[in-house]
């Protein structure tokens, strides 16, 4: 078969790419520039290459760039900055959840979804969300202490913002 | 389980300003954003993909090595086999170390010439324009082989008749322990209690294979960017390449985790040989499966104990004999079999002791260092051990081990006098305590709690001469610049230096800048092994910063008229301690009252102006002890040593056979927690990593085969298998690295399976002998117990 063009919305910028049948999303994340999306085992075992597909966080390694095509890709990058980061990201920062960080950018997409859709997980609940993502480093208690900050901020901002539209 | 023990007074250690608190580590904030480029995220212009042909068989002769239909493949544009490089070896050893006799069979070809000796080992290279194409090649490559017989049992490699892994003899290393009278020890127990353990293959299972990116540059430097853990190979790299030290660097990267796997050459050396055949730059990354059977294991052991006791459990000899499968090249496996033959016996006065240990060529997957390095090992049978010395005397386990624990002042199996705070009562009673009563378990649940005791050393062998350097600087706008060799594994190795040059330097950790792990352009520090940066490293940090704050303050007592031990530094400020009191006291000094405190920027430039040093460059030296008599192995080898206990529940379904770990608690003496937050990482880290070991990982290996390819077979623990480790942080002070720390990257692994294989013991009221504890071992048990019952 041909490349074919497809259109990757990633991270908020739109790509249009020549892409052959078989290359992964993974691939063409990180061809695009999007080392952040890590390869650890190209077969689903271990969610380094987590990354939120149309909401949904995904296996970019088991999902082909052409199955992407017309998606919405947020990577752990598209979420915060240095300067700007996401609150997860911070947490994950502060708690000593971040050891080799190699885990972690696949890490924080999985706890991404499960705030996106439970936004006071259980300590069991994010045990079950992020058991598709292996940790080698941490042994995962602080990486469970960061989702659970993290959920906490969350929620006062999302409070805090309230406050400020009701007050306009 | 009873357990009754007085616990030491807690140590008041001074209150620091940046040591000692669980700050955000300087490396966290970057590789959670996604900002941090690994070894595998760079790519150059114009660059080559590289990939490695492997033997598929583990014992042969190679008949026909035809690359000619590769070669012509359109986009191949380098193959290389061991015809292309005469005399490419490399030396499987520890790297940098003098005076090491190097044993014939000790170094491993780069590629295989005509013998290929386990399935994996690197037979060809390709460096094509694409990956794709690089793969097509791969498969073109014609190979056949004249299959010899290959051993894999240890056992039965050390034969007479066995086929010869490498020549002269299928014999590694051994290694001998000899003390006191064994036979009148024996003679004076009132039990003898012996028992065999065996522990398995195991893989590091980091999560980022290896990778790398190496190129030529205009000097006719090789430049290789690796996840690496010893930027210092360069120097194997170069003699296997036959090219000068000086134009082989390294350039190391933060490590998606190393744990020892990271620790020999990986695939730096390949990088290098097709950069430099191919004028460009080359790109080489391992999958997981060729991660899994390229890298080492860590060894499996088989450990029989023979131990004399009295009634109250004191021991009065121990015979020990260690078994380790090295696979088919040494690499550090005679290193590995000594740390297990000096831990042998554990943390316990045993003043009549005989060990013997062999590490054994065979054709499997080699085997080399793995967090723990033998003291792993060792710790799961001695720990094993201690408990069916106390079943048998019908003692309690804490008691048995009481009567028995090193003290400080003590000499341990070597007969090295430990200088620094042992404490194994002290962590124990803490770890039992936090484990609290054990659950009642219904019907054919079985609930059972274990725990264990280690030492584990952390530095390296003294006899290696052990030496690291730092450099630290304070610019002239008051930041501060660290730069050290020290490969950062992700344990937060380059974190603790900066918090201990900002406790010294008085600045913050957001006015610190590393720059680390690179061979050329950083001052050595030595390898990230043997749990020796932070004592290594963080000395030499210490000292140089401590010469910057000397220059400093003696240039400050100068402006403040004031003498420099009056004078501190903090939050970038230079002040004289106590002013404002004294002030008070002398109205003369009003008249420089502002001038009670400088910026520290400020004084930089004074120091700038007059040509003080405003930076320097330490070196700092472990002790040197002179090499053991290799007939007894008496003396001193290590710098100090790290004590801990770790303390499990668990619940064993005796109808499934399925073990669920309940609860765990781990309790070490870190002598000082430079960063707490990093510190419960390690323990948590590598306790999970320990329970990995007990319960569900091992690489299982076929006739030279690896049966679990991949992390489908192969099961680290994930977040709904185990607890979190509830980690106890205790503070002797007494440690010989900065500020008193001792080191925990190691020593949070060795207690924590021993520990499980007790609680499950303790369970179902029998034995098994071997790791990992599965179902079907625990059935077989059970059914044992059941026989022996009915």
């Amino acid at each position: 078969m041909q490349p074919r063009i497809v259109t990757l919305n990633i991270n908020g910028r739109r790509y249009q790419v020549a892409l052959d049948p078989n290359v992964t999303l993974l691939h063409a994340l990180r061809d695009l520039g999007y080392t952040d999306v890590k390869n650890g085992c190209e077969k689903g075992d271990c969610g380094a290459c987590a990354v939120l597909l149309n909401g949904k966080a995904v296996n970019s390694c088991l999902v082909l760039a052409w199955q992407a095509d017309g998606a919405e890709i947020v990577t752990n990058a598209g979420l915060g900055t240095m300067d700007n980061p996401h609150p997860l990201q911070e947490a994950f920062a502060d708690t000593g959840a971040v050891q080799c960080g190699y885990c972690t950018p696949g890490m924080i997409i999985a706890a991404k979804a499960l705030l996106d859709r439970n936004p006071h997980p259980t300590e069991d609940e994010i045990r079950e969300a992020i058991s598709g993502n292996l940790c080698r480093c941490t042994g995962y208690g602080q990486i469970i202490e960061a989702v659970q900050m993290a959920a906490k901020t969350m929620d006062n901002e999302t409070m805090n913002n309230e406050q400020l539209g009701g007050g306009r | 389980m009873k357990y009754k023990a007085k616990l030491l007074p807690p140590v008041e250690l001074p209150e620091l300003r940046t040591v000692g608190k669980p700050l955000r580590r300087v490396d966290a904030l970057g590789k959670a954003v996604g900002a941090t480029v690994y070894a595998g995220d760079f790519t150059m212009p114009n660059m080559l993909h590289a990939k490695v042909l492997r033997s598929t068989v583990p014992s042969a002769r190679i008949k026909r090595l035809d690359v000619s239909k590769a070669r012509a493949l359109p986009g191949v544009v380098c193959i290389l086999t061991a015809e292309d490089l005469p005399d490419a070896k490399l030396v499987t050893d520890i790297p940098g170390q003098t005076g090491q006799k190097i044993r014939a069979g000790s170094e491993a070809q780069v590629l295989a010439s005509d013998r290929v000796r386990f399935v994996g080992e690197p037979i060809a290279l390709v460096a094509a324009e694409t990956l794709d194409i690089a793969g097509r090649a791969l498969e073109s490559i014609e190979v056949e082989y004249e299959v010899l017989p290959g051993v894999f049992d240890p056992r039965e490699a050390l034969k007479p008749g066995a086929p010869i892994v490498n020549e002269p003899d299928n014999v590694v290393a051994r290694w001998k322990i000899r003390k006191g009278d064994v036979e009148a020890g024996f003679t004076a127990a009132d039990l003898i209690v012996e028992n065999t353990f065996r522990v398995p293959f195991i893989d590091h299972a980091y999560i980022e294979p290896e990778a790398g990116v190496a190129w030529v540059d205009e000097r006719d430097v090789i430049n290789i960017r690796v996840c690496t853990q010893v930027v210092e190979h360069f120097r194997s790299i170069a003699r296997a390449m036959g090219v000068p030290h000086n134009k082989i660097h390294i350039q190391g990267t933060m490590l998606g985790g190393g744990f020892g796997g990271k620790e020999d050459i990986t695939v730096e050396i390949f990088l290098a040989l097709l950069a430099r055949h191919t004028r460009r730059p080359v790109r080489l990354a391992y999958t997981r499966e060729e991660s899994i059977q390229a890298h080492c294991k860590r060894h499996p052991f088989i450990i029989t104990h023979r131990t004399g006791v009295k009634k109250n459990g004191r021991v009065t000899a121990a015979e020990i004999k260690m078994i380790s499968n090295s696979g088919a090249y040494p690499y550090l496996s005679p290193y590995v079999l000594l740390y297990a033959t000096i831990m042998a016996a554990g943390p316990y006065r045993v003043d009549n002791l005989y060990v013997d240990s062999v590490s054994v060529a065979t054709n499997n997957p080699f085997t080399s260092a793995f967090r723990g390095f033998g003291g792993a090992q060792a710790a799961v049978a001695y720990e094993q051990q201690m408990d069916e010395i106390a079943k048998a005397l019908n003692l309690d386990p804490l008691e048995v081990r009481r009567v028995n624990y090193l003290k400080t002042g003590d000499r341990n199996a070597t007969g090295q006098v430990i200088k620094s705070a042992v404490w194994l009562e002290e962590t124990a009673t803490r770890a039992l305590e936090a484990l609290g009563e054990k659950v009642v378990s219904p019907g054919s649940i079985k609930v059972g709690q274990g725990f264990a005791s280690y030492m584990q050393s952390y530095g390296r062998i003294t006899w290696l001469h052990d030496t690291s350097r730092a450099w630290v600087s304070l610019e002239l706008d008051g930041s501060v610049v660290i730069r050290c060799g020290v490969p950062d594994l992700g344990a937060g190795q380059v974190n603790s230096l900066c918090q201990i040059a900002a406790e010294v330097l008085g600045v913050g950790l957001e006015d610190m800048t590393i720059y680390s792990t690179d061979s050329a352009l950083t001052p050595l520090a030595g390898t990230t092994t043997a749990t020796r940066q932070l004592y290594m490293s963080g000395n030499a940090v210490l000292q140089a910063a401590g010469r910057v704050r000397e220059v400093l303050l003696d240039r400050a007592s100068k402006y403040f008229e004031e003498a420099p031990e009056d004078l501190d530094i903090a939050d970038g400020v230079v002040f004289v301690k106590e002013a404002a009191s004294r002030r008070g006291g002398e109205p003369s000094s009003l008249n420089r009252s502002i001038a009670d405190s400088l910026p520290l920027a400020e004084l930089a430039a004074m120091c700038a102006a007059e040509g003080l040093p405003l930076s320097n460059l330490a070196l700092f030296r472990a002790p040197f002890t002179a090499k053991l008599d290799p007939e007894d192995l008496q003396g001193d080898v290590f710098p100090d040593f790290t004590f801990g206990a770790h303390a499990v529940e668990v619940a064993v379904d005796t109808e499934t056979g399925e073990i669920t770990l309940l609860k765990s608690v781990a309790c070490h003496d870190v002598g000082r927690a430079i960063n707490p937050a990093a510190v419960v990482g390690q323990i948590q880290g590598g306790g999970t990593q320990g329970l990995g070991y007990a319960l569900t990982e091992e690489v299982v290996v076929k006739d030279g085969v690896i049966q679990t390819p991949s992390f489908a077979e192969y099961l680290i623990p994930t977040s709904r298998d185990f607890p979190t480790t509830e980690a106890i942080i205790l503070e002797s002070g007494t440690g010989v690295g900065p500020f008193g720390a001792k080191g925990i990257g190691e020593p949070s692994l060795t207690p924590a399976a021993p520990a499980v294989a007790n609680a499950v013991a303790d369970a179902i009221g029998v034995r098994i002998h071997e790791l990992p504890l599965t179902p079907k071992r625990v059935l077989a048990a059970v059914g044992r117990a059941r026989g022996i019952g009915d």
